[in-house]
């Protein structure tokens, strides 16, 4: 009985954990999206003159990153931005901020 | 997990050793439901931490504790030197803040017990922590400037945070007359904003090539080189045309003595210079409460593990921005809100049990060398256990980029501004 409780205990508490880093939100998409907000706003909605990212679709923000990284889309400071990212991670901060509205 | 389950729990378990590792375990999961996080600083590393951590975990008791109850920012504090911009519009208060929920309390910290986990203010209240985060800024290595002490910036002024020392340099420039000098000298690494010195210095020229033409910049710089240098030295060639002398240090910049009240300047050289307008930026150190508590080397920073801000003398304490050793990342308002994202992700992860993601960190420093000319630099960084915090990709404004490229650098620098205090400040 007391090692079934033990086991409760345990599986229990994992339960908690990953519900809580679910609840939490903190997930590597948002530790590389958060960087972006400086630039672009909160959630990428920026109220100056630096374009908002928000709600733009996955594969517009994905396409533009990759072709700021390969010198293809004209920039000032993206292309250099953009070099420090692989695909994925670009794929994972286009996925973010198609996802805020 | 609330408290009267993990009580029924341990009463399930009734047994000595199965009681020892199930509290164990529980205190670990069930923490995060009340802990409290005291704040120190509400600048751009402190104000950061406090709103992600909000966003991370609405029911952490957060408290803020910053002196003045509006921030004024040392980005865009040279626009406000050189008569571009207001005192008003570099000044955030802390509404949102409040908003919510944070507690913020304008007072200054004057003791950590790190031990007790306990921090004491001077309005002579102590608030308990679990975890506590330190974002002082900076301090001045007064010691080592041989003729000058603190209270002598009140005449020459460093205006390297913001505040009455912005508005002091400002008016000293209005009241100097044409072709009067202006010496500015920029200090010894490290130090807050690599680029800001030499931004100044280009936003003076402006001001002085509009109303006191005749008037010329000398720098004595502590430094052989200084960042962007190549594009801000092209920028002064072309905008300000033998106005700015720039004296590295190993060339005669460097300064070894000040006389305050003559606004006298004594190289190692030997050489002597008088300036009707001097602005020494003095050598730092982290801000005087991460010296106080114990967290800072010998050169005056503080070591951290640079993958969560954890302190590397004190558990549970956390050093973000300027004060601290942040591997390849600058000292920049901008490095201070990426690090205390990632500060605030590394605490509720911890307090939760669960491991954090792999970190990411990014900074991008604009300058304008006009009103319509905008340089920068940018870097993206990662973290490894053997390197610490280390630049992955970035870089600077081409060297060759021409009119167009400048002007819409500078507006994005001022959209960067806006930005950067809404996720800041907002």
């Amino acid at each position: 009985m007391k090692y079934l409780l033990i086991f409760t205990v345990f599986s229990f508490c994992s339960v908690v954990h990953v519900s809580d880093a679910l609840a939490a939100g903190i997930t590597r998409a948002v530790m590389l999206s958060n960087s972006c907000a400086a630039c672009h706003g909160t959630d990428g909605k920026s109220p100056g003159a630096i374009p908002a990212i928000h709600g733009k679709s996955s594969q517009f923000i994905s396409q533009s990153l990759r072709e700021f990284r390969e010198g293809k889309r004209p920039a000032t400071v993206m292309g250099r931005h953009a070099s420090g990212y692989t695909d994925e991670e670009i794929q994972l901060i286009a996925d973010y901020f198609s996802g805020q509205r | 997990m609330k408290n009267y389950s993990r009580r029924k729990f341990v009463k399930l378990l009734g047994g000595t050793g199965a009681l020892l590792s199930a509290s164990s375990l529980l205190t670990g999961c069930g923490k995060a439901a009340s802990a409290r996080i005291v704040i120190v600083g509400g600048g751009f590393g402190g104000s950061t931490c406090a709103k992600y951590l909000r966003r991370f975990d609405s029911s952490l008791d957060i408290t803020l504790i910053e002196p003045s109850s509006r921030f004024i920012t040392c980005p865009f504090s040279n626009m406000v030197i050189s008569g571009m911009q207001t005192m008003d519009s570099i000044s955030h208060d802390y509404a949102a803040q409040a908003d919510r929920g944070v507690n913020v309390v304008h007072a200054r910290v004057q003791e950590v017990d790190a031990t007790a986990k306990k921090v004491t203010l001077d309005n002579g209240k102590a608030l308990e922590y679990d975890r506590l985060v330190l974002s002082p800024g900076i301090d001045f290595k007064w010691d080592e400037v041989e003729g000058m002490q603190a209270s002598d910036a009140e005449i020459i002024p460093h205006a390297w945070q913001g505040g009455s020392q912005t508005i002091l340099l400002r008016k000293q420039l209005m009241a100097m007359s044409d072709g009067g000098v202006v010496i500015v000298a920029p200090p010894k690494n490290p130090f807050r904003c690599p680029p800001g010195p030499y931004e100044r210095i280009s936003l003076i020229a402006h001001y002085l090539k509009q109303h006191k033409p005749k008037s010329k910049i000398l720098v004595l710089d502590a430094k052989d080189k200084f960042s962007k240098q190549t594009l801000f030295r092209q920028g002064w060639e072309k905008l300000y045309p033998g106005m700015i002398e720039w004296v590295a240090g190993s060339k005669g910049g460097s300064i070894e003595e000040i006389d305050v009240a003559t606004g006298t300047l004594y190289t190692e050289f030997g050489d002597t210079h008088k300036g009707d307008v001097v602005n020494f930026i003095p050598p730092q150190k982290a801000g005087a409460i991460a010296q106080h508590a114990g967290l800072a080397n010998n050169d005056g920073w503080c070591f951290v593990d640079q993958r969560t801000f954890e302190s590397k003398v004190h558990k549970d304490v956390y050093v973000i921005g300027d004060a601290s050793i942040a591997g390849a990342m600058p000292k920049s308002g901008f490095a201070a809100n990426s690090q205390g994202k990632v500060c605030a992700a590394a605490i509720v992860s911890s307090l939760r049990g669960v491991a954090m993601p792999e970190p990411s960190y990014v900074n991008t420093c604009y300058s304008l060398v006009s009103p319509d000319y905008g340089i920068s630099v940018a870097a993206v960084y990662r973290h490894s256990e053997d390197k610490g915090i280390y630049k992955t990709g970035g870089g600077v404004s081409p060297i060759d980029a021409d009119a167009t490229y400048r002007s819409q650098e500078a507006r994005y620098a001022r959209g960067w501004y806006d930005s950067v205090t809404m996720d800041t400040f907002g």
